[in-house]
C-alpha cells in the first residue's frame, strides 16, 4: 500500500448545496500532503468525510486501506485529527481533554505530551473556558501530536497561533515526515504549505483543480520577466505565450508561459539584453490564477457592461 | 443613561429570534387555560355540584399541594381554574427566566454577546433588553389570559387579576434569572439555579396549602408562587397581593444590575480555579465523560428529589386533617377511608415527581444533539470511538440518572412517610410506587434518542411529547378525549400505586417500546451526517 488516503469523484450535498462536486485527492504513505482552497471550497468536509463524520454520497473514499464510514475503529485507532473550530468542554482542563483524546484513541506518548506542552508553552490546568482560542488550539494540537498514530488529518491547524507556536508546528511536522509519519494539511496558509507540504491539491467548489509537488506546479506556471533591452522590444507585443507586457521605452515588464520561454529569450537576446531577472511562480500566484478567474471575469464582464 | 445605549435594537434582535416560539407558547397558555376553564363550567351546571367538587378538591392533600386551595367553593371562577390556573403561573415563570438567561448568559457563553458588546451597546443593555421582552412577553400572556377567560364568560374582575397575576410572576422570575444569569459562567447552570428558586417556591406553597390545618399555612407567604395563588382570583380578588410580586421584582432585578456591573464579560461571580494537569486514571471511556459533564446536574438533581421526597412523605400525615365539612367527611368516607385518601394522594404526588424525572431525563438526553452542534462529538468522534457507544454513553447517563431520581424520591418519601404512620410497610410500598413510573420515563427518554437519529433537527420533538403527555393526562378527560387517545401518554399505563393493584405487563411493554425506540435512534444516528 502506498496511499494513504484515496478519493476519486467524490461528491456530497447539503441539501441544495454542492458541497464536494467529483473531487479527487491521493495523500501517499509517508508525505505532507497540502490541501488548498478557499473559504468554503471543501476542505473540511473533504477531512470529515475521510473521518467517516458524513457519508459520502458518491465516488470512492479509502482511508489506511479502509472505508472511512465502516472502519471507523480500526482506522481511528491510527489516526489523528485537528478539528478547524476547536471547541472543548469547558469544565474540563486542557491537560484533561488531552488525555482523555488520547485515551479514546488508544493512548499516548506521556514524554511527547510533556514536551509538546513544554514547546507550545501551554498550561494544562486551566479550565478550557478560560483558554484563548489559540489556546484552545494548542490543546487540540498536543492531544493530536502526542499519539504515535501513522496519518494525522489537520484542518486549519495553525489558527489563531502566535509566529512563534507557528513555528513550533512547523517543526513538529518536519519532525514527524523524518519519522515517516504522514500529514494530511487543509489550509489556505500559503506560506505554510509552501514551507511543508511535498504535494499539493488544490480545490475550488469542491473540485480539484491542480494536483503535483510545488515544483512541477512551478513548470506549469508563468515566469515574470523583468529585463533591460538594447533597443525597442517589437516582437514581445505579437508573440504567443506573452502575458501582461508592460514597456516602459527600452524595459519591458511580463510574464510568459513556460512553453514559450525559449523562444521568448531568443527574441530578447536578438535585440540585445542588457539586465534580466527572472522570478518563478509564487503559491500565491498559483493560487490566484485558479482562484482570481472568477474575479477577474467578473471584472470584465462589468467593464464590459455600460 | 449612555450604560442603556443599543437596549433597543437589542430588544428587536430578541423578538426576532423568538417571535415564534413565544407567539406559540403564549397562543398555547391562553387557549389551554380559556378552553379548560369553558369545560369545567359545563361539567358542573348547578351550583350544588360545583360547592361539592369544590369541597371534595379542599380535603385531598394531593390536589392541594398540586394546585392549591379554592377560596370560595362557591365560586365558579376559581373551581374552573383551580388547576389550569397554577399550571399556567408555572408555565409564565418559566418562559420568562428561559426568556432572560436566553438573551444573557447564552449569549455571553456562545461569545455572541461579545460580538454584540463591540458595537454601540451599554454595559446594562443586555440585561435591560432581556428583562425587557421578559416581562413583556409575561404581559401579553396576562392581558391575553384576561381576554380568553372573559371571552369564556369567566366574572371580569377576578380574569383580569389572574391575567396581571400571571404578568406579575413572569416579571418576578424574569428578574430571578436576571440574578443566575450573573452568577455563573454557564447558561445551564443559570438556568438551573432558577429553575431551583421556582422549584423552592412552589414546594413552600405546596406545604404552606397542603398543611395549613397543621399550622404551616404561612410556608405559603414565602413562596411568590403561594402569593399568586394568594391573590385568590375569582375567590375574594386581593389585588394588593400583587404589590408583592411586583416589589421583589424590583428588588431583586436591581440586584441583577448591581452583580452585573460588579463582573467582568463572560465571568461568574467566582473566579475559575485551575484544575488538574492530567487527567483521572478513570477518564477514560466516552462514558466516563458523559458522567464528567453530568454528574454535577444529577447530583443537584438528586438533592432536590430528596427533599420532594421529604415533603410527600411529611404530608402524608396531615391527609385527614382537613376533614372538617360534612361533605368532605362524606367524601371520605366514600373513598375508603383514611389509607385510601393517603394512598390516593401518594399516587398523584409520586405520579408528578415521574413527570420531573422524565423532564431532567428529556434534557440529559438532549445533550446529545447539543454536544454534536457544539462541535463536542466531533474530537471524540474522530478517535477509536464509535458512534454508537458514543451515544449510549449520554443515553445511559439520562436512563440511569432518571431511575436514579426516582429511586431517591421513593426511598426519601418511604421512610419518612413509614415513621409518621408508624408502618414500616408504608416504606415499600411507597418505594414501589415510585419505582412503577421509570419504564414510562424511559418511553420519553426513547422518543428523544430516535428524534435524535432520525430528525436531529426536530430534537425538540422530546420536550413537545412531555408537554403532551401531561396535558393530555392532566385535562384529557375534562375534554372528554376518548381513551384511545388518552393512552397514547405513557404515564397512562402507568400502575396507580401505592394503592392500586400492580401489573407487570404495562411495565414490560413500556420498557420494551423504550428499547425499541433508543434502538432505532441509535441506528438512524448510524447512518446520519454528524454536524
Amino acid at each position: 500500500m502506498d496511499a494513504a488516503v484515496v478519493i476519486e469523484k467524490l461528491s456530497k450535498s447539503f441539501g441544495s448545496t454542492r458541497a464536494l462536486d467529483g473531487l479527487d485527492l491521493e495523500v501517499k504513505v509517508g508525505e505532507v500532503h497540502g490541501l488548498l482552497g478557499p473559504n468554503g471550497a471543501g476542505k473540511t468536509t473533504t477531512l470529515r468525510v475521510l473521518l467517516g463524520l458524513l457519508r459520502a454520497d458518491s465516488g470512492v473514499v479509502r482511508l489506511l486501506g479502509g472505508d472511512p464510514w465502516r472502519d471507523v475503529g480500526r482506522l481511528h485507532r491510527r489516526l489523528a485529527y485537528v478539528p478547524g473550530e476547536v471547541t472543548l468542554w469547558p469544565n474540563l482542563t486542557g491537560g484533561e481533554v488531552i488525555d482523555l483524546l488520547g485515551r479514546l484513541r488508544g493512548g499516548l506518548d506521556k514524554k511527547r505530551r510533556a514536551d509538546l506542552l513544554e514547546r507550545f508553552e501551554l498550561d494544562p490546568t486551566k479550565k478550557a473556558r478560560a483558554y484563548s482560542k489559540g489556546n484552545r488550539q494548542k490543546v487540540a494540537l498536543v492531544a493530536a501530536l502526542s499519539s504515535d498514530v501513522e496519518l494525522l488529518l489537520l484542518d486549519e491547524p495553525t489558527a489563531g497561533l502566535d509566529p512563534l507556536k507557528d513555528e513550533v508546528f512547523r517543526e513538529c511536522i518536519v519532525e514527524l515526515r523524518e519519522q515517516g509519519r504522514t500529514a494530511l494539511l487543509s489550509s489556505h496558509i500559503l506560506s505554510e504549505v509552501e514551507a511543508l507540504a511535498d504535494r499539493v491539491t488544490i480545490i475550488r467548489d469542491g473540485r480539484t483543480v491542480e494536483v503535483g509537488s510545488l515544483a512541477e506546479m512551478r513548470h506549469l506556471a508563468r515566469v515574470t520577466i523583468s529585463a533591460d533591452l538594447a533597443g525597442a522590444p517589437d516582437g514581445l507585443t505579437t508573440m504567443p505565450g506573452v502575458h501582461n507586457l508592460r514597456v516602459d521605452g527600452n524595459h519591458v515588464d511580463f510574464m510568459v508561459d513556460p512553453d514559450s520561454l525559449d523562444q521568448v529569450l531568443i527574441t530578447l537576446t536578438s535585440v540585445g539584453v542588457t539586465s534580466l531577472t527572472s522570478q518563478p511562480p509564487t503559491l500565491e500566484e498559483l493560487f490566484l490564477r485558479h482562484y482570481g478567474d472568477e474575479r477577474s471575469t467578473a471584472h470584465a464582464e462589468q467593464a464590459v457592461t455600460p | 443613561m449612555s450604560s442603556l445605549v443599543g437596549t433597543a435594537a437589542l430588544v428587536r434582535l430578541a423578538l426576532r429570534r423568538d417571535r415564534i416560539i413565544l407567539a406559540v407558547f403564549i397562543v398555547i397558555l391562553v387557549v389551554m387555560v380559556a378552553a379548560s376553564a369553558s369545560a369545567t363550567v359545563k361539567l358542573y351546571p348547578d351550583n350544588a355540584s360545583r360547592v361539592k367538587t369544590a369541597a371534595a378538591i379542599n380535603s385531598a392533600t394531593s390536589t392541594l399541594a398540586l394546585y392549591g386551595p379554592i377560596h370560595d367553593v362557591t365560586s365558579i371562577g376559581a373551581l374552573a381554574t383551580f388547576k389550569v390556573g397554577m399550571m399556567g403561573a408555572v408555565a409564565v415563570a418559566l418562559l420568562a427566566l428561559f426568556v432572560v438567561v436566553r438573551h444573557t448568559r447564552s449569549e455571553e457563553e456562545t461569545g455572541r454577546l461579545e460580538l454584540l458588546g463591540a458595537t454601540v451597546v451599554g454595559r446594562r443593555a443586555p440585561l435591560t433588553a432581556a428583562l425587557l421582552v421578559a416581562g413583556g412577553a409575561s404581559i401579553v400572556a396576562g392581558v391575553g389570559t384576561a381576554l380568553g377567560l372573559i371571552a369564556v364568560g369567566m366574572p371580569v374582575a377576578g380574569s383580569v387579576l389572574m391575567g396581571l397575576g400571571y404578568a406579575c410572576l413572569g416579571i418576578a422570575f424574569a428578574a430571578v434569572a436576571g440574578v443566575t444569569a450573573q452568577l455563573s459562567r454557564s447558561a445551564r447552570t443559570a438556568a438551573g439555579l432558577a429553575g431551583v428558586v421556582l422549584g423552592a417556591s412552589y414546594l413552600m406553597r405546596a406545604i404552606g396549602d397542603a398543611s395549613a390545618g397543621n399550622g404551616l399555612g404561612w410556608a405559603s407567604w414565602l413562596s411568590p408562587v403561594g402569593w399568586w395563588q394568594q391573590t385568590r382570583p375569582f375567590a375574594g380578588d386581593r389585588w394588593w397581593v400583587l404589590a408583592l410580586l411586583l416589589g421583589v421584582a424590583v428588588a431583586v432585578s436591581a440586584l441583577a444590575y448591581v452583580l452585573a456591573t460588579r463582573r467582568d464579560f463572560a465571568a461568574g461571580l467566582l473566579p475559575d480555579r485551575p484544575g488538574p494537569a492530567t487527567a483521572a486514571a478513570s477518564l477514560r471511556s466516552p462514558l466516563a465523560l458523559a458522567w464528567r459533564l453530568k454528574r454535577g446536574a444529577l447530583l443537584a438533581w438528586a438533592a432536590a428529589f430528596v427533599v420532594v421526597g421529604l415533603v410527600v412523605g411529611g404530608l402524608t400525615s396531615s391527609v385527614s386533617s382537613f376533614l372538617t365539612s360534612p361533605q368532605a367527611k362524606d367524601i371520605f368516607t366514600m373513598l375508603g377511608g383514611e389509607q385510601s385518601i393517603r394512598d390516593a394522594f401518594l399516587a398523584v404526588e409520586l405520579g408528578m415527581a415521574g413527570v420531573i424525572a422524565s423532564v431532567y431525563g428529556v434534557q440529559a438526553a438532549m445533550r446529545l444533539r447539543s454536544q454534536e452542534t457544539a462541535l463536542h462529538a466531533e474530537p471524540v468522534l474522530a478517535t477509536a470511538v464509535g458512534r454508537v457507544k458514543w451515544a449510549w454513553s449520554h443515553l445511559t447517563i439520562a436512563l440511569a440518572g432518571s431511575a436514579l431520581l426516582l429511586v431517591v424520591v421513593g426511598v426519601s418519601a418511604g421512610l419518612v412517610s413509614a415513621v409518621q404512620v408508624g408502618d414500616i410497610g408504608q416504606f415499600g410500598r411507597i418505594l414501589v410506587a415510585a419505582l412503577v413510573q421509570i419504564p414510562a420515563v424511559w418511553l420519553i427518554i426513547g422518543i428523544v434518542a430516535a428524534a435524535f437519529g432520525l430528525v436531529p433537527r426536530l430534537i425538540v420533538l422530546g420536550w413537545v411529547a412531555l408537554a403532551g403527555f401531561v396535558l393530555l393526562g392532566e385535562f384529557g378527560a375534562l375534554f372528554n378525549l376518548s381513551q384511545v387517545i388518552m393512552d397514547i401518554s405513557p404515564f397512562a399505563h402507568v400502575p396507580r400505586m401505592p394503592g392500586g393493584d400492580f401489573s407487570v405487563a404495562p411495565m414490560l411493554w413500556l420498557t420494551a417500546i423504550a428499547a425499541g425506540l433508543i434502538v432505532i435512534g441509535l441506528a438512524g444516528f448510524r447512518r446520519r451526517d454528524v454536524g
